[in-house]
């Protein structure tokens, strides 16, 4: 049964048409629910991320809040802005940037006692690089970082 | 003068690419002829490696006078680093790409001398545009040759993660594979403009796309283990949208390699090979302004400046936009080709095309879309391995277990007698899933990964069958490389993901700790030293029952610029590899160790490895048959 030639033409172009739709429908379904979207501190505080969903929260790690808990491999911090600080555990190595007084994204959710649990710390990963979230510092870090004249 | 003789030869190079285009497109009394068109596309190459070669002894000899050698290299750096450092930042890895633009026109302008001229010549000239844009780009918003004055007294360093051997291979060989693609791209623009769209078109496109593509999947298959033992996080995919940008045009070129054949083979598939040649470089071109504009934040986004990334963006839509107009304009007067039947080779690699391209869609709109809702909404968010994998996975997958089947078919029409060969194979993959299902820990999609891995290994090899084997054309046997090498790294992929075995723990020297079948001995932690750098090195014996292998992972600290890196320790044995890492102190006298047991992990890049051997074998079947041919005239 060899289709005539106008007609697998047209067959082709639906069959191909319908994939683009399958491919977008299908990723327009995935997205719905796995996408992590990111949080700033006082959102967190406030309760707009629900607890268990995935999501990422970025600010910068304060200074002097990083705790060591006795298993030796897990660390408790605050990540916070001017307005709201949010309580991390998180159990892994951290990152090598990872530093008090700097800028940390974490991934994981938010606990029932309002702890977020990290299962991910993306730290800077050199010393130029500042998280997008975090980008309106890193006008002033760039400015302090251009060669000398 | 260096820098300056480099900055000249980029000058001279961009001139000669306006000229190009106008040879080639202008009013009729400017054109001259393609001897003329080959010999500025030739000359043009030959400029930009020129300045490409300028800027690696600048990095060479650090001269601290130019500003990008200052912000991006230090006199006290290994002299390999030193060099491949050059495209090591933004600049220079955009003078890289487009020096890898220029050489590709005038290999297209050497090796094409059978073709169509006046396809040839359009081609040229879709080579010129696409290179003025991109030498305009490198010349007023990232001159790699700027002066800076007084020169630095020292260089600022090259970010520790890039000091790595992976450095001096991963980048050149991927835009090889990105950049060889607008070879393909500019032969479609030339065919759709003068409507030859023939065997004789996919027979010159088909060496370009293949070339390409090896490069790509090295690169990839490169750059995947470069994360995998330099990040020290055990993972060896990531779905970040850097790597997605390298992927997607791999996924668009294996499509366009198989669409090709087809079109060389049956001229069939004519609008849809020239649709998928477009496609294929616009992702390139995609994923280079996702990469180079600095809307992505990674290892990769060297800098961060908004005017580079409009202008790429401008640069993408223009090329793009005219590319696709042009299609839609043309694409309704080519003839159709030969009508095929639904059981038939062609209809298989309909079949491939179309899982590709859903994939290819899929991937797409899941890299992007965090960029689309920030834009519209202002909301953030990421998309990671959840969607990435449950999405693409089963495609992927489904995919595979097609590429068992096409190569069974014959050509435009089949009575699927050789099918029944599918019975053994299918009987394997069954087995090794059932198996899985029963005995293994882990999710659905790599058990079934592994069921189809093990069926499509076996069926790679049916072609062969009934063949003599020394008479099988080598482009059959790399079809057969390339088929194994996707079973063997599908195979890897589910085995690793299903059975790896992870230890985290603080321990303090003396102590043991098993993971997997290994019993791994911390003995001790010593201070020790590199050229650039200090470190704390962790010593580990470890032994799978009989005999022990001593592994060294790192903690480093470089001073120029003060960064502190893991450097993970990894012993391959067959069965699969135990990687370490040494994390930081804890008060007590403890270290955290992180130990992992991958089984199986290194045929995910031994899987890639056969892939692009697998292609290496057809291009050089084609190129034997090629210059047989031209001896018998």
């Amino acid at each position: 049964m060899i289709a005539k030639p106008k007609h697998q033409r047209l067959v082709l172009i639906v069959i191909a048409a319908a994939a683009v739709l399958a491919a977008v429908l299908l990723a327009m379904w995935g997205l719905r629910s796995r996408a992590a979207y990111f949080y700033t501190p006082p959102e967190i505080v406030a309760g707009k991320a629900a607890v268990g969903q995935p999501v990422r929260l970025g600010g910068m790690v304060e200074k002097g809040s990083i705790q060591r808990l006795p298993d030796g491999v897990s660390i408790r911090f605050t990540v916070g802005d001017s307005s709201a600080r949010v309580p991390v555990v998180f159990r892994g190595i951290v990152p090598d940037l990872f530093r008090e007084g700097s800028g940390v994204v974490a991934e994981g959710h938010v606990a029932q006692d309002g702890t977020f649990v990290a299962d991910e710390i993306l730290a800077k990963h050199d010393e130029r690089y500042i998280p997008p979230e975090l980008g309106n510092q890193a006008a002033e870090h760039k400015a302090a970082k251009t060669v000398e004249k | 003068m260096i820098a300056e003789a480099g900055l000249v030869a980029l000058w001279l190079a961009a001139a000669l690419a306006l000229l190009q285009l106008f040879l080639a497109f202008g009013p009729a009394p400017m054109r001259g002829g393609t001897g003329t068109l080959r010999s500025i596309a030739i000359v043009e190459g030959l400029l930009t490696l020129f300045a490409m070669a300028m800027l690696m002894l600048v990095f060479a000899r650090t001269d601290l006078s130019v500003l990008l050698v200052a912000e991006n290299s230090h006199s006290a750096k290994p002299w390999l680093y030193k060099i491949a450092g050059a495209w090591g930042n933004h600049e220079g890895s955009m003078l890289l790409w487009v020096t890898i633009l220029g050489v590709a026109g005038a290999a297209l302008a050497i090796f094409s001398r059978r073709m169509e001229e006046k396809t040839l010549t359009a081609a040229l000239g879709s080579q010129g545009a696409l290179a003025l844009g991109f030498f305009a780009f490198l010349l007023f918003s990232s001159n790699p040759f700027a002066r800076l004055n007084p020169p630095a007294l020292e260089g600022r360093g090259l970010n520790p993660l890039l000091q790595d051997p992976g450095l001096v291979f991963h980048p050149p060989t991927l835009y090889l594979g990105y950049v060889g693609l607008s070879v393909a791209f500019s032969l479609a623009v030339g065919a759709l403009i003068t409507g030859r769209v023939d065997s004789g078109l996919a027979k010159a496109m088909q060496p370009w796309v293949l070339g390409a593509w090896i490069m790509l999947t090295l690169g990839i298959t490169a750059g995947s283990y470069w994360a995998y033992y330099e990040l020290g996080w055990g993972g060896w995919w990531f779905w970040d949208p850097v790597e997605n940008a390298s992927l997607m045009p791999w996924l668009a070129a294996t499509a366009l390699l198989h669409s090709v054949n087809v079109l060389a083979a049956r001229d069939s598939l004519r609008a849809w090979t020239m649709m998928l040649a477009m496609v294929a470089f616009s992702m390139s071109m995609v994923g280079t302004f996702l990469v180079r504009s600095g809307v992505l934040t990674s290892v990769h986004a060297f800098a961060v400046d908004p005017s580079r990334g409009t202008f790429l963006l401008a640069l993408l839509a223009i090329y793009v936009g005219a590319a696709f107009a042009l299609f839609a304009l043309r694409s309704g007067k080519l003839a159709e080709g030969p009508p095929f039947e639904l059981a038939s080779r062609e209809a298989a690699l309909v079949g491939n095309n179309l899982l590709l391209s859903v994939i290819l869609g899929v991937v797409f709109v899941g890299t992007l879309y965090p960029l689309f809702v920030e834009a519209t909404t202002g909301s953030k968010l990421s998309v990671g391995a959840p969607y990435f994998d449950t999405v693409a996975g089963p495609l992927a997958l489904l995919l595979a277990a097609l590429v068992a089947v096409g190569p069974l078919l014959n050509w435009r029409r089949d009575s699927g007698e050789r099918l029944k060969r599918l019975a053994v194979p299918g009987l394997v993959g069954v087995t090794v899933a059932a198996i899985a299902l029963f005995v293994l820990p882990g999710g659905i999609l790599a058990k079934a990964g592994l069921g189809i891995a093990a069926m499509l290994a076996v069926a790679a090899f049916l072609p062969l069958l009934g063949r003599r084997l020394l008479r099988t054309p080598l482009t059959t046997w790399g079809m057969v490389v390339a088929h194994f090498g996707a079973a063997v790294a599908i195979a890897g992929m589910s085995a690793s993901t299903m059975m790896t075995k992870e230890v985290l723990t603080a321990a303090r020297p003396g102590e043991q700790i098993s993971v997997g079948p290994w019993l791994v001995e911390f003995k001790s932690v010593t201070p020790t030293a590199g050229p650039n750098w200090t470190a704390l090195e962790a010593e580990l014996r470890a032994s799978p029952g009989s005999g022990v292998s001593v592994l060294k992972p790192q903690a480093r600290f470089y001073t120029d610029p003060p960064t502190e890196t893991t450097e993970s320790a990894i012993e391959t044995v067959l069965s699969g590899q135990l990687y370490t890492v040494l994390g930081r102190a804890a008060e007590d006298g403890r270290w955290q160790l992180r130990l992992w047991w991958k089984p199986l992990v290194t045929l995910i890049w031994l899987g890639g490895a056969l892939i692009a051997l697998g292609g290496a074998l057809a291009l050089g079947g084609r190129a034997w048959r090629g210059w047989r041919k031209e001896r018998e005239r």
